[in-house]
């Protein structure tokens, strides 16, 4: 046996996906894992066909007000549930009362007429007018009401719930391998930082998956129950929140893992990981409670930890200009090599001592503590 | 061979290691004796570099050792560890894999070993499903799976059944013969008599005695001597330089250094015929307290926490 040729130590790069394989296996094979999944999946599904259904949105007629003195203009097609108005003012109100979708009122253009409506003017009523007329929106800041809150704390909510199960899951396996000290045997064969490594990109890709099956079903349910307008407007946002999400995770893992590698008994875990999981419900709670402070959601979209909530929102509410979010991805991105570098640090020295809890300033300080 | 040159280590104020020196020849196995906190965890720790001394250094055949070189290194930590939830051979083949081995060469391997250690039946099992014995085997199957070069186990033997500890010193020996140093740690002596060719035996973080069994044998402990005549042998306490320990009729065990045994031998024979004449050598447990109890015992404490 000895006469075989030995192989070469794997290369840190091939120690850490190996790891990473052993993380993502595990984790697939796990029933628990699969079944919450479908269940997050479904309920998703569920909750935007139930609204759609709920709302009605796809069969009814568009409720449009009419000034009577320009009512011969529109047709009375179907699709359009017209209502007569006395004057521009009313039809005014009745437009951001939201009792019709949009108004057509007398102007001093070539046609006479013009459209109002809140933040786009329905399809059914530009077809059915003869000539497109002016539009004046009265709310252009895309989002209007429920659908706001729902996006926002969409965004809010996954991110919580995705890092909060993948981070556990991450401390958890950290725990583990300490406590049955099988960590002593795979130190004596690859380094600490490829299982670091190896921990944060198996759980990254994982947490990143499940959030782009996450987007992926909520993208058909919008299409399947025909709210494409809808569609065009979270579309750029969700694609940035995977992004953000991608890289913000990747930030809270190695968190988590270093926070884990204190403690050796998983009875101690829940002291260690207080601080990660505040800065994981965090953004969360920032969103619920400021989502309609401009100044607040900027910095969140800055703040490294809150930024894969804060960006997509503002983006989501059409306040942040093209250059913002990739600023922003610069600055997590950068942060997110500064944190893995201490983390890796913290990890390395406190994963082999054993008993009492390790202080996080005595592993940062002198060499002498390895 | 391996080698250590004054290791020293300590955890906090405590110095657990002082000035550790020894060797692992090839193909030997070595026991590494000492109670209860005398440095043999940390000591296989600083081996394995899962822990750095604080002075000193570890060398292989005169050659300090780096991480490349220690990832050839097989070890059973004391504190038994594999994932709970992974199957056997699975778990044998993920570590061959972290330590180069292709996916169908880990495999072949793990399948091998768990073959030879007579887990073939519980191969598919998840760890945790294993009794402590099966346990047992699995980790030293852990230790073995990647061919390793040098084999460091801390306590292999503990809590194993006598066909068990059979089996495993089967698969160490085998090793040994393969000119693999083995290093293994255990307080059960008579198991350590039986098995090794070498022993270290520490105490209080301090080495107190290396050598061959022989070697040791010979130098520790006091000679003693049973003698089995056909009359009283009372006399014996009469004789100048011998000290009787037991004394039954005719049968007698004394202290006294070789040509006065030669002596009392010549003598019993004039008095009438001898049975039996035997040197008494003394055991690993005589050696062991001897060594051990001479020395002062600074602190008994869990060396390794």
């Amino acid at each position: 046996m000895s006469t075989t040729p030995t192989p070469d130590r794997p290369s840190l790069v091939r120690a850490s996906m190996l790891v990473a394989e052993r993380e993502i296996t595990s984790q697939v094979r796990s029933k628990s894992f699969l079944v919450s999944t479908a269940i997050l999946l479904v309920g998703i599904l569920a909750a935007i066909v139930v609204s759609s259904v709920m709302s009605g949105r796809a069969q009814d007629d568009v409720p449009v007000a009419v000034v009577t003195s320009v009512a011969g203009e529109v047709p009375t097609t179907d699709g359009l549930a017209v209502t007569d108005v006395a004057d521009r003012a009313a039809a005014e109100r009745a437009v951001r009362d939201g009792d019709v979708e949009a108004a057509v009122v007398p102007a001093d253009g070539p046609l006479g007429v013009e459209v109002l409506a809140m933040e786009s003017a329905p399809d059914a009523l530009l077809d059915a007018l003869t000539q497109r007329p002016e539009v004046e929106l009265l709310a252009p800041a895309n989002a209007d009401g429920p659908v706001r809150y729902v996006v926002t704390f969409g965004f809010g909510l996954i991110f919580m719930m995705s890092a909060i199960s993948f981070g556990s899951t991450i401390a958890q396996n950290t725990v583990t391998e300490k406590q049955t000290r099988i960590v002593e045997i795979l130190l004596s064969a690859v380094p600490a930082r490829a299982l670091l490594a190896g921990k944060i990109l198996g759980n990254s890709a994982l947490a990143l998956g499940q959030t782009a099956a996450i987007a992926a079903v909520s993208v058909l349910a919008l299409v399947v129950t025909g709210q494409d307008d809808l569609l065009t407007l979270i579309g750029t946002p969700v694609v940035w929140f995977v992004v953000f999400f991608a890289v913000g995770f990747v930030l809270l893992a190695s968190v988590f893992a270093a926070s884990a590698s204190l403690v050796s008994r998983i009875e101690d875990t829940g002291v260690v990981l207080q601080p990660a999981m505040w800065l994981v419900m965090a953004p969360y709670f920032l969103v619920v409670f400021f989502n309609d402070n401009a100044t607040v959601l900027s910095v969140m979209s800055y703040v490294p930890f809150s930024a894969p909530v804060g960006m997509p929102v503002r983006l989501f509410l059409g306040d942040a200009a093209w250059w913002e979010p990739l600023l922003s991805l610069a600055v997590l991105a950068a942060s997110c090599v500064v944190v893995i570098g201490i983390a890796a640090r913290i990890y390395e020295r406190s994963v082999l001592r054993m008993g009492a809890r390790v202080r996080v300033r005595e592993v940062l300080g002198s060499r002498a503590a390895r | 061979m391996l080698e250590l040159h004054g290791v020293s280590r300590s955890f906090g104020d405590r110095l657990v290691l002082d000035d550790v020196s020894f060797t692992v020849g090839r193909g030997r196995l070595t026991g590494f004796v000492g109670g209860n906190g005398a440095g043999k965890t940390t000591t296989m720790r600083i081996i394995l570099g899962v822990l750095a001394p604080h002075a000193g250094t570890v060398t292989l055949d005169g050659a300090p050792l780096a991480g490349a070189a220690r990832s050839r290194f097989g070890y059973m930590p004391e504190e038994r560890g594999l994932y709970p939830k992974m199957q056997l051979v699975e778990h044998l083949t993920y570590l061959a894999r972290l330590h180069g081995f292709d996916k169908a060469g880990a495999a072949s391997r793990a399948h091998a070993l768990v073959e030879q250690l007579g887990l073939a039946e519980r191969a598919k099992d998840p760890v945790e499903s294993l009794s402590l014995g099966n346990q047992q085997r699995a980790q030293v199957a852990a230790a073995l799976v990647h061919d390793p070069e040098v084999l460091v186990l801390d306590e292999p033997f503990s809590g194993l059944d006598p066909m068990a500890v059979d089996v495993v010193q089967g698969v160490l020996a085998e090793r040994a013969a393969q000119g693999v140093p083995v290093l293994f740690s255990s307080h059960q002596l008579d198991v350590v008599e039986r098995l090794c060719d070498d022993l270290v035996i520490i105490a209080g973080g301090r080495v107190r005695a290396a050598g061959g069994r022989e070697e040791l044998r010979a130098q520790h402990g006091t000679a003693r001597f049973e003698i089995v005549a056909d009359g009283d042998v009372a006399w014996l306490r009469d004789v100048p330089g011998v000290l009787v320990d037991e004394l039954a009729a005719a049968t007698a065990v004394f202290r006294a250094d070789d040509d006065v045994a030669q002596q009392v031998l010549r003598t019993a024979l004039a008095r009438g015929p001898v049975h039996a004449f035997t040197p008494l050598r003394p055991s690993l447990a005589e050696i062991f307290r001897d060594v051990v109890i001479d020395a002062p015992e600074p602190d008994l404490q869990e060396a390794a926490r």
